[in-house]
């Protein structure tokens, strides 16, 4: 059979020629090559860091821009040694304990172990921020209590940790072996351990030691006298070769080291948790103060996001879906045609769609790093199941008679495929386009997670604030998307189909 | 000219068509009839090569059919099928010109031939903007038969195109067709299976059963020297249209 022989490499190529040009093209945030980029992790406290790093670089004089919200350590740290990024804050527990987990790390040979990743690091900006004790001042200043240790005098304080404390290497069990306490504590949720607190239900909880939270219930946080947390300090990682090429960039980043003592890190975050202040300008007004600078955070309005978060998402969309389409009737083609690769072609594109949006955009990262390129091919591979499968049974559906038809005339088969096949499972391959569709523009949001910005942004920053505003200005957005694209397509459809094909 | 020599096509362990030689002539029409099941469709799919035999040749003029001149060999033929098999998506004009349009027909050529068998089929060229489902099954009928002799083939390979339509219309076109047949000199292959469509076109009827060939001659033959009891049993049930027939003539 030599079915679709001249259909496919066509449009194979087309859609390689698109791919490349996508490429090639630079991503969200990317700047040209003099601009300086920074990462920060999704929660805030990293992001303030972000922002600091980025204003202090620009105070040297050089363009820098900041990727936020970036999704977890292992996405930063890769995009770094890629040179996605060219800097981030970090934690030296988190590089200990995660990110070099594997690596044999000597006590205070750090740097020396970055330094083989072609990564180096600043001093310790000033805080730690690594698991606490707390409990409210008034009834730890009534009880005498000031260290972990003190609570062995109070068999009766009752503790309510979460629920990863639990079950943390470092966490409950552990720590109390090591300060031998003789309580028991309860699993519970974050929030309602802090209700829980405040209604004097429970007394001790576990913390982060430069959460918002602790300014905000007024919370004392117990000395940890023996060391029991590892230490979780925070750095500024850059890239070695800034050395050369921007030397000003490191000099600035270094000028934060033991600037942030964590009583004032736990106010910075509180101003932007709790009082929904951008954390530009919360990094901005502490640099302005602490280090004179003269920083100014450009804040959007509403409607400067909402274009920019629409613009990222279209392109997100746009061209994934122009890819799947691109790759999907092609493939839905040899689905329906071979009999060996068609089943096989099914079952992949099968199991491409099992694996979560969020494991597959993670799973791009390690070889195509941040930005739209990695986004836009997940989002490709994810939204070809649909296509595929439905091209697939709109070939298959065509009756044995009209087939026969065809092939009676004596059309060849490409143009038995051009001229009658495709055209009768067009309506099939539409609905397969239309559900592709609405599943990618959902998908798209997590875009955001890996720097391609889109309706993502606001709804990840709203998560993280608890700021349901926020959410609905990604959330809403989508959904609108989604009715005006699924009107487009009914549209085309109307244009495309003669009137004997529609419902 | 059509030539069955041997022909077995086997589907699984069933024999839908068994030892078959058979030829067609040329400028004549060959009709097929025999009970359902009895092989005269997949008889015409071998002609047209959309089946390979088992075993045994086929031959159209001079060339025996194989896969690699099946393609060329069927525009020199016109088939409509069974159910008619006019593709939804286009229109009744489209549908007629598809053929002509991908071996790059000049629109001219194409309209004036359209025009021309219009005339031929006697349908309203207005019908022909109509997609297939607007169409009355008689008008689709036509169009399928201005789409078979669209390329102006030598042979017509008809399978059942009559079948089903009422009786008034379905006197109508038979008129049709078969003046229409005579004056173009086709090579026609036409399946039915009611006795009296085949007394009324057919040169030479060739009566199938289970794949075989139970009688074949002219109707006359049929009646007045049957070659076994089912032939005479086959007519038997089908008496009634015949002496109808018969009054008519
Ligand atoms: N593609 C196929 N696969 C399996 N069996 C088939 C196939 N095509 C035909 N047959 C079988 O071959 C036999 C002959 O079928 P055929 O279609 O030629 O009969 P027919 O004489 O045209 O019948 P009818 O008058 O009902 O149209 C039947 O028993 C049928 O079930
Ligand atoms: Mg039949």
């Amino acid at each position: 059979m030599v079915q679709n022989a001249s259909l496919s490499p066509r449009s194979i190529l087309l859609s390689f020629l698109v791919f490349l040009t996508l490429s090639v093209a630079p991503a969200y945030g990317q700047g040209t090559d003099s601009t300086l980029t920074l990462g920060s992790k999704k929660f805030t406290e990293n992001v303030i860091l972000g922002w600091m790093g980025t204003h202090l670089i620009r105070a040297e004089g050089l363009p820098a821009t900041h990727r936020e919200e970036l999704g977890g350590s292992r996405f930063l740290w890769e995009a770094l040694r890629r040179g996605d990024i060219d800097a981030y804050p970090e934690y030296t527990g988190t590089l200990r304990q995660e990110l070099l987990a594997d690596v044999d790390v000597a006590p205070g040979a750090l740097a020396d172990t970055l330094a083989r990743y072609g990564i180096a690091m600043t001093a310790p900006l000033g805080f730690n921020n690594t698991y606490a004790l707390g409990m409210r001042a008034d009834r730890a200043a009534a009880l005498g209590v000031e260290t972990i240790a003190d609570l062995r005098d109070h068999p009766d304080l009752r503790l309510g940790f979460t629920n990863e404390f639990m079950d943390r290497s470092d966490g409950w069990p552990s720590l109390r072996r090591a300060y031998d306490l003789p309580q028991s504590a309860r699993g519970l949720d974050h929030d309602i351990a802090y209700r829980g607190l405040e209604s004097g239900e429970i007394d001790v909880i576990d913390l982060y030691s430069t959460d918002a939270e602790i300014e905000q219930y007024d919370l004392r946080v117990l000395r940890d006298t023996k060391d029991h947390f590892p230490a979780y300090e925070a750095v500024f990682l850059y890239r070695r070769d800034l050395a050369t090429r921007a030397p000003a960039a490191i000099t600035a980043l270094k000028r934060l080291a033991g600037q942030i003592p964590a009583d004032t890190m736990q106010r910075l975050n509180a101003r932007s948790n709790i009082d929904q202040t951008d954390e530009a300008t919360v990094a901005a007004d502490f640099l302005n103060q602490s280090l004179g600078l003269n920083a100014t955070a450009e804040t959007d309005t509403r409607a400067e996001r909402l274009r920019r978060y629409t613009a990222d998402h279209l392109v997100l969309v746009g061209l994934s879906l122009g890819l799947a389409i691109l790759f999907g009737v092609p493939l839905g083609i040899v689905a329906a045609k071979r009999r060996i690769l068609g089943p096989g072609v099914l079952v992949v594109v099968g199991v491409i769609y099992t694996i979560p949006a969020l494991a597959l955009l993670a799973m791009m990262v390690p070889p195509l790093g941040l930005g739209r390129v990695p986004a836009v091919t997940a989002l490709a591979l994810y939204s070809l199941l649909p296509i595929v499968w439905t091209t697939y049974t709109g070939l298959k559906g065509i009756s044995g008679p009209l087939r026969e038809s065809a092939d009676a005339l004596g059309l060849s088969a490409a143009a038995k495929l051009w001229r009658v096949e495709l055209p009768l499972a067009g309506r099939s391959i539409l609905a397969g386009i239309k559900i592709a569709v609405i599943i990618n523009i959902g998908a798209a949001t997590l875009g955001a997670l890996i720097g391609a910005g889109g309706y993502g942004q606001p709804i990840l920053t709203g998560i993280r604030r608890a700021n349901l505003g926020l959410i609905l200005e990604g959330t809403v957005p989508a959904a609108v998307l989604t009715i005006l694209a699924l009107a487009l397509l009914e549209g085309l459809e109307r244009g495309l189909l003669p009137r004997s094909m529609q419902s | 000219m059509i030539q069955l020599h041997g022909v077995t096509k086997r589907y699984g362990d069933a024999y839908a068509v068994q030892d078959v030689t058979l030829t067609a002539a040329s400028e004549a029409t060959t009709l097929l009839i025999g009970p359902s099941g009895s092989g005269k469709s997949t008889l015409l799919r071998l002609m047209i090569g959309l089946t390979r035999p088992d075993t045994g040749t086929v031959t159209v003029a001079d060339d025996r059919l194989a896969p690699s001149n099946a393609r060329a060999l069927r525009r020199r033929m016109g088939y409509v099928i069974q159910e008619g098999g006019l593709f939804p998506h286009l229109t009744g004009r489209a549908n007629a010109a598809l053929m002509a349009r991908h071996l790059g027909w000049s629109s001219d050529r194409i309209n004036a031939r359209i025009d021309e068998l219009t005339r031929l089929v006697q349908l309203d060229p207005d019908r022909l903007a109509q997609y297939p489902t607007e169409l009355s099954g008689g008008q689709r009928q036509r169009v399928s038969l201005m789409r078979a002799l669209m390329l102006d083939p030598d042979v017509l390979l008809l399978d059942e195109p009559l079948g089903a339509l009422d009786p008034m219309i379905r006197a109508d076109l038979q008129d049709d067709l078969r003046d229409i047949f005579r004056r173009l000199g086709k090579t026609v292959v036409f399946v039915t299976h009611d006795l009296g469509e085949a007394a009324f076109f057919g040169d030479r009827i060739v009566l199938l059963r289970q794949g075989r060939i139970e009688q074949s001659g002219t109707m006359q033959t049929l009646l007045s020297d049957p070659a076994s009891p089912f032939v005479t049993d086959f007519i038997q049930a089908q008496r009634a249209p015949l002496e109808h027939l018969h009054a008519e003539e």
